[in-house]
């Protein structure tokens, strides 16, 4: 009647709760943990950006730490050595961070599987090697920091809602590309290229387009990090920080969009409290990932769909 | 272990501190509890070795004193900083806005330093960085309320070597040395020196950190006719550099000299001949016979079976230094500025270097500089011998600090060398 399957409707509440969540949790927060929030939101941007392709179009990057952190550093550079205004810089690392995965786009849309992973792969060392080398302008491995932040932001809450604003932006603005016919035709590029080739579609392209888009989107993230930490190092580009964005995505449900947010609140929050109790963390986030893998390799949110629909079909 | 330790000391201290209160009420309510102290130390990642001695260094100091200062106990919260900058923020972040500790110390790294550095500048929380050495944290880049107790800034102790060099009728040097800011510093302060006393640096070989193979480099060293070689290594490589010096017959041909990491406890502990006779400068020198620095060694080698390192020393060091500005105050750590100018006018006495230390103007502290040369000592073990004394050798050395800050910092093109 209403239009709404049963298990829409379930969706769009869980939407809404979660939605309700990030609005609202933060007020009642110490303002230590709004600053974990804070980074849980930035970092769910740049899990849905890697979702963009990894989930909908069926290729998995290992490059985007490095096109976040591009977007961090300029955000940086700009501002403590340039000194241009933070929202100057901001609109000049997110075009720095497209135009680079634009141009790494061109690269690797010529392959798929295991070829672009590896060369994704190797173009984000490229890019941490640069940072890590060209120590007059990137400052080396001590990188660069000073007060990037805008002073009436300083407070964490408003910090905090500040991001959120812009994170809520960035991810409608991604929910709506996939459901875009666009949307619909890398879905199809993911199920099989030759088919849509045949269809007439213009496969490299959808992939070129998307690849970018994907980049203005980590970029976004990496500039609200940038205004986040008021520093950058060569490890916000490093290899860990492309693995640990897809493992968010992975963790909440690959090709779900929304579960970036289960993944980076999983991830960034158990680092958080397990470090509390343990020197071993990492050894625990180890083996979260293995039980992940091998029990729900559809994510938190592929999970529980399964769940639903099945609970729904009795 | 060591966690639950900590915890129960932790508990037990909150429980004494608190009793305290009860028992005394008139102590003034900002002063109740115990002075909670951050401390941050990379346990995991790539200097975790490192980070293990720190903790236990700045344990002991505690320990000796019964986990009390000016009258207040003394509550320790360890965090792992991961020897990534990153982490490190974040784990300063939740010390100071979730721990409400009263200072930061700490961290290994100079990234992990400097993010944190940059951290406290906006919330003035006071940060001691024993172990950082990045120049410009105490230069060009101070920021009040961090200061280097116990520490020492990366130039300051290779340029007395320099200088040790020259007398010793060197006239040209070669150097090698791991291709990072700390390299370039340490290896920049010697360079100046040298060449501005008449020597000549034939030649700067910088390697990528985690060099396995140094026989490219040893092949054009052993070419270039020098009087010595110079090394700035730290960890691992320090070890495969010595090893291979030797192997390829270097060592007795040509001699090598280094900052003071070379030969640190945390290297030379596991090594053999090979490092018998290299030559470093530090304030530092577990083998000296002054009576406090004997009886510091000693207790820390029965406490933890192993000579202490520079890790080690300087955070119990850096407790001592923390410790007697403490006192001062009563205890007042919550009087962020009266902390942090007592710190700053409070000399370090009765630390394991056997004599007393002061800050400069801008946070460092001036030592009495050691050349120091690795020998065996009577349990067969190797250890860093005085050999020769810089007495007050300030981060400046014998520039002025104005002039000298508008050099620019020292980086891979730059590195003072007067042509």
């Amino acid at each position: 009647m209403t239009g709404l399957s049963t298990i829409d409707r379930v969706k769009w509440v869980a939407l809404i709760l979660g939605a309700a969540a990030f609005a609202l949790v933060p007020l009642a927060l110490p303002t230590y943990q709004v600053s974990i929030a804070t980074e849980i939101v930035i970092f769910a941007v740049l899990a849905m950006a890697i979702d963009l392709l990894a989930g909908f179009t069926g290729r998995t990057p290992l490059c985007h730490g490095a096109v976040f952190g591009v977007a961090t550093y300029v955000v940086l550079y700009c501002v403590t050595v340039m000194g241009t205004s933070p929202w100057l810089a901001v609109v000049i690392a997110i075009i720095a961070a497209t135009l680079l995965a634009a141009l790494f786009g061109l690269l690797a849309i010529r392959t798929s599987g295991v070829y672009f992973l590896l060369l994704t792969l190797a173009l984000g060392m490229l890019v941490w090697g640069v940072c890590l080398r060209w120590t007059s302008i990137t400052g080396g491995e001590n990188g660069l920091r000073g007060s990037v932040r805008p002073d009436w932001l300083n407070q964490n809450i408003v910090f905090y809602y500040a991001v959120l604003v812009v994170v809520a932006v960035a991810t409608i603005a991604m929910w709506r590309l996939v459901n875009s016919p666009f949307g619909t035709a890398l879905r199809g590029i993911k199920d099989s290229e030759t088919r849509m080739r045949s269809l007439g579609y213009n496969v490299p392209l959808h992939l070129f387009l998307i690849f970018t888009i994907s980049g203005f989107f980590a970029g976004i993230a990496g500039a609200l990090y940038a205004l986040f930490n008021n520093f950058v190092s060569p490890s916000t580009v490093a290899l860990s920080q492309s693995v640990e964005g897809l493992l968010m995505a992975i963790v909440g449900g690959i090709g779900t969009l929304f579960g970036a947010f289960i993944g980076a609140f999983a991830i960034v929050g158990l680092e958080n409290v397990v470090s509390i109790y343990t020197e071993r963390w990492q050894t625990v986030m180890g083996c979260m990932f293995i039980l992940i893998m091998i029990f729900a390799p559809e994510g938190v949110i592929g999970r529980l769909r399964m769940l639903i629909v099945r609970v729904l079909r009795r | 272990m060591d966690r639950r330790q900590f915890l129960k000391s932790t508990a037990a201290s909150v429980a004494l501190g608190a009793s305290g209160t009860l028992a005394a009420p008139y102590v003034a309510s900002a002063q109740s509890g115990p002075i909670k102290i951050g401390l941050l130390a990379p346990l995991t990642g790539v200097v975790a070795a490192g980070g293990r001695e720190m903790v236990d260094g700045f344990n002991m100091y505690w320990e000796q004193v019964g986990n009390a200062v000016g009258g207040r106990k003394v509550e320790v919260i360890v965090e792992d900083d991961a020897s990534n900058p990153d982490t490190a923020l974040q784990k300063a972040r939740r010390l100071v806005e979730q721990g409400n500790v009263h200072f930061l110390i700490g961290d290994l790294l100079a990234n992990t330093g400097l993010a944190v550095a940059n951290y406290v500048k906006g919330t003035g929380t006071p940060y001691f960085i024993p172990i950082i050495a990045a120049d410009d944290l105490t230069q060009r880049q101070r920021i009040k309320n961090v200061i280097r107790v116990a520490g020492y800034s990366a130039s300051q102790t290779s340029r007395p070597l320099a200088d040790w060099a020259l007398k010793k009728g060197w006239k040209k040097i070669a150097a090698i040395s791991q291709d990072y800011t700390f390299g370039h510093e340490q290896c920049g302060g010697f360079a100046q020196v040298f060449t501005e006393g008449g020597g000549k640096i034939v030649g700067e070989f910088w390697h990528p950190l985690n060099t396995s193979d140094y026989s490219p480099y040893l092949g054009q060293l052993s070419g270039l006719g020098v009087d010595a070689v110079f090394a700035m290594e730290t960890g691992a490589d320090a070890t495969r550099l010595m090893q291979q010096y030797a192997s390829f017959g270097l060592k007795g041909q040509i001699p090598l000299i280094g900052a003071m990491n070379l030969t640190d406890q945390s290297v030379i502990r596991t090594m053999g001949d090979e490092v018998d006779g290299v030559i470093t400068a530090a304030h530092f020198a577990e083998g000296s016979d002054a009576p406090k620095t004997k009886e510091f060694v000693a207790a820390y080698t029965k406490k933890f079976a192993k000579m202490p390192s520079l890790y080690g020393f300087s955070m119990y060091s850096g407790a001592m230094w923390v410790a007697a500005a403490l006192n001062k105050i009563d205890g007042k750590a919550e009087n962020r500025d009266l902390f942090i100018e007592t710190v700053l006018k409070t000399e370090l006495k009765d630390s394991p270097l056997g004599k007393t230390v002061r800050l400069d103007a801008y946070g460092n502290p001036i030592y009495d500089v050691y050349i120091r040369e690795v020998k065996k000592n009577k349990d067969g073990q190797y250890w860093n011998v005085p050999i020769g004394d810089y007495p007050n050798v300030s981060q400046f050395w014998t520039y002025d600090p104005v002039t000298y800050m508008k050099q620019p910092p020292y980086s891979r093109t730059f590195q003072g060398i007067k042509a």
